[in-house]
């Protein structure tokens, strides 16, 4: 092989550890790993210099320090924390239990061309479907009730997923599951051993789209379907009474857990899906 | 006028008996057919392949060389005929397989050892088999490189070499290997070529080779296959059967360039046709 020294017990942390200790010694700061903060500080200035030169009306505009504060008290323990956590609650509530149901179904369906074909239809026009023109007749049938929104939610993003992953099995590499036939496996081993992990990469991008979905339409449903809390139900509440500076506050924090759950699964995935792009 | 009372209803078809390959015969194909869109690949093919040589598989392109191996390792259905391993069929006998394209061939999801591993641990075998087994393997091929790595952290050639260790895990019967060099720098060929002919002389594993390099068919080789355009039929059987070792000087000896240039003269009258 390449390398001639016999070391076969190479120590695995060896190249780890070599790197970390070079980082400390040489590297000197890189001013380029501050330019993702550029794009925020510079939206920062010109909101405070609009309000400043009064360009905008105050009542629509509150000054962004303001805004940031009342964001930071509001999440340290005041009403908007509580607001957060019941939006955050209800979209993995509908996101935990679309994945119980959607990830198996679509594994499912995938490895089973003609049982998806026969499907197909059914799953397209529904992800086509808005899930928000779906509100009403969810209405209809659980009322004005909490449920209601975590229905909805679930539904949508169970049909992400659903699609996702019968996808992913039915895109997994010919010749893996040919690699597997021909060591003797059986049908039941190929699908624990290669059709499932096959379809995690595609899989893991329907979960990310899925829960994205999930806090679209919870926010949505806590705006219009009669809700006491969550922070759809902050947001609306704001603007009717013209408190522009909460408003701001809860669409920074819905901002905030959108970009924060996004994140995580890119996380997971790279934990998990370890050798996706590899 | 005559009547015949009483005759019978039906009379059988004629059946074909079943013709035997000569003596040292591992796998017999009798009248095998496939049918790609309609159009013949092989028709009533007949093929014998002798028990522990390595057989090369040479011929046009589209000939369905690949086909060919994975139609016998069961990898592609057949519209008819049969193939027999030792009069076996495929459900009872061992085979290995390796890929060209090693890097959809291992499984990215285990790490390089479980990927070895894992044909012994379909056929049922406990831990302490399954790790003397590994040891074998791992001595016999000299191993280098760290196996607890996952297949995508290798080189290419490595990733090639760990293809061919989980195939011989199971010390199969038959070893298919479909252009196993050709995704690979030289450098590996050659380190890879070396490997096989050793593990083939310790083994006398049967082993089936296409190649769509002629100095790497002949090279390992003990019979050279020459295939014609389709509907594929057998051009011509060529025999090789130069001591091994064979070594880098082989390639050099009178022998190999009568038998290569002898190949090259029936693949281009085959191509030519």
């Amino acid at each position: 092989m390449p390398d001639n020294q016999s070391q076969p017990t190479r120590q695995p942390g060896w190249q780890a550890s070599q790197l970390a200790t070079g980082a400390i010694v040489r590297k000197p700061f890189e001013w380029g790993s501050l330019l993702p903060l550029l794009g925020p500080v510079l939206l920062f200035v010109i909101w405070d210099l609009v309000v400043r030169f009064g360009l905008v009306k105050a009542i629509l505009l509150p000054p962004p320090a303001d805004t940031l504060a009342t964001l930071l008290s509001g999440m340290l323990g005041g009403d908007l924390l509580q607001h957060f956590s019941v939006t955050l609650y209800r979209t993995l509530l509908a996101f935990g239990i679309a994945t119980a149901i959607g990830m198996p179904l679509g594994i499912l369906l995938g490895s089973n061309v003609r049982a998806y074909s026969s499907v197909e239809f059914l799953i397209d026009f529904f992800r086509s479907t808005p899930s928000s023109a779906l509100i009403p007749l969810f209405l209809l049938i659980f009322g004005i009730s909490d449920i209601n929104k975590v229905a909805i939610a679930t539904f949508g993003a169970f049909l992400i997923i659903i699609f996702n992953c019968a996808y992913g099995v039915i895109n997994a590499r010919k010749q893996r599951v040919a690699a597997a036939k021909v060591m003797g496996a059986s049908r039941w081993q190929i699908f624990k051993d290669v059709l499932f992990w096959e379809s995690l990469q595609p899989s893991f991008v329907g979960l990310r789209s899925a829960v994205s979905m999930a806090l679209v339409i919870v926010v949505v449903a806590e705006m219009f379907i009669g809700s006491e809390n969550g922070l759809g139900h902050k947001i609306i509440d704001a603007q009717q009474v013209m408190n522009t500076k909460i408003m701001y506050a809860a669409i920074i924090a819905a901002g905030v857990l959108g970009y924060a759950l996004n994140i995580l699964f890119l996380f997971l995935e790279r934990r998990i899906v370890h050798w996706s792009g590899r | 006028m005559s009547r015949i009372v009483n005759g019978p209803l039906f009379t059988d078809a004629p059946v074909t008996p079943f013709r035997p390959g000569p003596v040292g015969t591992h796998i017999t194909i009798r009248g095998l057919t496939k049918y790609f869109a309609g159009w013949p690949l092989y028709e009533n093919f007949d093929l014998d392949i002798p028990k522990g040589k390595i057989v090369s598989i040479f011929g046009p392109n589209g000939c369905g060389k690949s086909t060919l191996i994975n139609m016998i390792a069961g990898l592609i259905p057949i519209d008819a005929g049969e193939i027999l391993f030792d009069g076996k069929s495929l459900k009872d006998t061992r085979i290995g397989y390796v890929f060209q394209n090693y890097r959809e061939a291992l499984f990215p999801w285990w790490r390089t050892i479980d990927n070895i591993a894992y044909p012994l641990k379909l056929m049922g075998k406990n831990k302490a088999q399954v790790d003397r087994r590994l040891a074998e393997l791992v001595a016999s091929f000299d191993v280098k490189f760290d196996l607890n790595r996952y297949p995508y952290e290798l080189s290419g050639g490595q990733q090639q070499t760990a293809s061919i260790m989980r195939a011989l895990a199971p010390e199969p019967e038959v070893l298919f290997l479909d252009e196993p060099f050709s995704a690979l720098d030289f450098e590996m060929t050659l380190f890879i070529r070396e490997k096989l002919q050793e593990v083939f002389m310790q083994t006398n594993t049967t082993m089936m080779l296409v190649s769509h390099d002629l100095e790497e068919a002949v090279y390992l080789a003990d019979q050279v296959l020459l295939l014609t355009k389709r509907p594929t039929t057998i051009s011509d059987t060529l025999e090789y059967s130069e001591a091994r070792p064979r070594t880098v000087q082989t390639l050099s000896s009178p022998s190999f360039i009568e038998t290569k240039k002898l190949s090259l003269e029936i693949f281009q009258r085959e191509v030519r046709k």
